[in-house]
């Protein structure tokens, strides 16, 4: 589905992303985990063309990406999350998830027209949102909710552009127990038919969750395979599940 | 009604009985001129307010909009609507390239594009022959309205801007709440979300540059036919500074911020002019006041008492 050749990423002589070579195969749920500065968040910008990689190609259903730029990325259908809760603040949740439905009219440009025609679209955007359990804040501006809400606001804006391959970056981070759960939950609900890759440190969530695991320490890949098989590798273990030792 | 709140429906209804009540109060051509301004507030406004672009070279486009009104209304004799019209779309061609180059930037380099350009225009219009130079664009006469209305009495003309102005504000509102509308929101709110949602959030900023440039310029033509003049004053950019504190003393982002704005300041400017120099010296005041302690400005500290959308 998606797949890197040889990416890099220099920021001005500091090696962020080196020689990463990725395989994420359709359908599967792929997790990247690794320490703090392991170029994890770099990697998705990396794929998501929000930064340009420095060397190597990014090929996503066998078409090359690695020249396209953020939107149309998004518009093939590779769409991402963020790290830190990316709503739109001041709008109410409904037109949070209305924004991204509304790409289905292709471009918004007529600046002419009254925005009740975005009307046909809130049926589906309350049905997203009783999906990820925010049925009762249709109305609430984004920022009045809690943490925990925001983030399954964002997933349900990203699910509603229906997207073939979603990546999540880390989705259950700073999350109450019963929230982590409940995204978890969300999660192998929407994994029908996609693909998804997140970066994750929450190990229970990863080892829950993912088919196939890739372990990236200082921009290089370390190890990759299923849960077992990356936790059992000793180097693995040494750099990052170190603690787990004592 | 329109896609107003309650609250917003109101205060449309009071800003027209004001509008129509308001030549027999006031001088008709005080008014015309708040009138002419607070449609320029309005577009600089859709800008910062809804888009979040922090624009320093509106004076251009209203200026420009200033001289090609004035001119074709003189050398060739155009009829009034359609010198306006020349007018904004002037503003809006402008804009159009200007936008397209600084749109690229955000933030202050994008303010910094926006004034270097609009000095540019300035110093083009000191040396072309067409602006008059130093003189501007003197007596300009009104022309009739579609050919037919006379506008030479002051009361015929007030109509007209009156007319214009509602025109542009209830246009402005309507882009507001457009689906356009709600992609402009969206970039104000976080820009690479609406990346991230398959938006090139360029192409809609530039949309609304545009948009907002035009009505610029419609409004420095209507105010060009009002005053029969047109001159270096409109293309500078303290009259972009002027704007700009019309629409902060007002309330950024709400929709009748901007018109109370222009009425205040070119109030100011009419009623307090005996006591000269110090005029500008309270505007600088009013200007660091808003800044310390009423960011929301008038209309947006009362829409927050009120808990109103105003």
């Amino acid at each position: 589905m998606l797949e890197t050749v040889g990416l890099t990423k220099e920021f001005r002589g500091f090696a962020a992303v080196t020689d990463v070579d990725l395989r994420v195969r359709a359908g599967t749920i792929h997790a990247l985990i690794g320490p703090n500065g392991a170029g994890k968040t770099t990697c998705f910008n990396l794929l998501t063309k929000f930064l340009q990689p420095t060397r190597g190609r990014i090929r996503f259903k066998g078409r090359d990406i690695t020249g396209c730029n953020p939107a149309e990325v998004a518009r093939l259908g590779l769409v991402r999350s963020f790290q830190i809760s990316a709503v739109f603040a001041n709008l109410s949740a409904l037109e949070n998830v209305r924004l991204a439905l509304q790409r289905a009219r292709g471009g918004s440009f007529d600046f002419w027209r009254s925005e009740d025609v975005l009307h046909v679209y809130d049926g589906q955007a309350r049905a997203l949102l009783e999906d990820v359990g925010l049925g009762g804040f249709a109305d609430t501006p984004a920022v009045n909710l809690s943490y925990g809400r925001k983030r399954a606001l964002e997933i349900a804006t990203t699910l509603a552009l229906d997207p073939q391959m979603m990546l999540l970056d880390e989705p259950t981070a700073g999350m109450t127990h019963e929230d982590v759960d409940r995204v978890v939950a969300l999660i192998r609900r929407v994994r029908q038919g996609r693909t998804i890759l997140m970066v994750e440190h929450n190990l229970s969530v990863v080892e829950g969750l993912c088919d196939t695991i890739t372990v990236l320490t200082r921009g290089r890949v370390l190890a990759e395979g299923d849960y077992a098989t990356v936790s059992a590798n000793p180097e693995v273990v040494a750099a990052y599940l170190g603690r787990a030792d004592a | 009604m329109l896609g107003f709140t309650r609250a917003q429906a109101i205060g449309f209804v009071a800003m027209v009985a004001v509008i129509i009540i308001g030549p027999a109060v006031l001088y008709p051509v005080f008014l015309m001129k708040v009138l002419c301004f607070a449609l320029f507030a309005c577009a600089f406004n859709l800008l910062i307010g809804y888009v979040g672009l922090l624009s320093f070279g509106h004076a251009a486009y209203f200026g420009m909009g200033c001289y090609v009104t004035a001119w074709t209304a003189k050398n060739l004799g155009l009829s009034a609507e359609l010198a306006i019209l020349l007018g904004g779309l002037t503003g809006a061609g402008l804009g159009a390239v200007f936008g397209w180059l600084a749109i690229r930037r955000s933030g202050i380099y994008f303010a910094m594009i926006t004034l270097a350009l609009a000095q540019m225009v300035y110093f083009v219009c000191i040396q072309a022959p067409f602006t008059g130079g130093e003189d501007g664009i003197q007596q300009v006469p009104r022309p009739p309205l579609f050919g037919a209305i006379s506008l030479q009495s002051d009361m015929a003309m007030y109509w007209l801007v009156a007319g214009v102005f509602l025109l542009g504000f209830l246009l402005i509102h309507r882009i507001v709440h457009s689906p356009f509308g709600q992609v402009l929101k969206a970039i104000r709110e976080n820009e690479p979300r609406a990346t991230s949602l398959g938006y090139r959030t360029d192409d809609y900023k530039w949309v609304a540059f545009v948009l907002s440039c035009f009505l610029s310029g419609i409004a420095g033509g209507t105010k060009a036919l009002v005053f029969g003049i047109a001159t270096l004053t409109d293309v500078h950019w303290t009259m972009h500074g002027e704007v700009v504190l019309m629409a902060l003393v007002g309330g950024l982002g709400t929709v009748f911020g901007p018109v109370a704005g222009a009425l205040i300041l070119n109030g100011m400017e009419n009623y307090l002019a005996q006591f000269g120099s110090w005029v500008t010296v309270t505007q600088g005041v009013i200007f660091v006041l808003c800044v310390v302690a009423f960011r929301r400005g008038v209309i947006g500290e009362l829409a927050a008492a009120l808990r109103l959308k105003l």
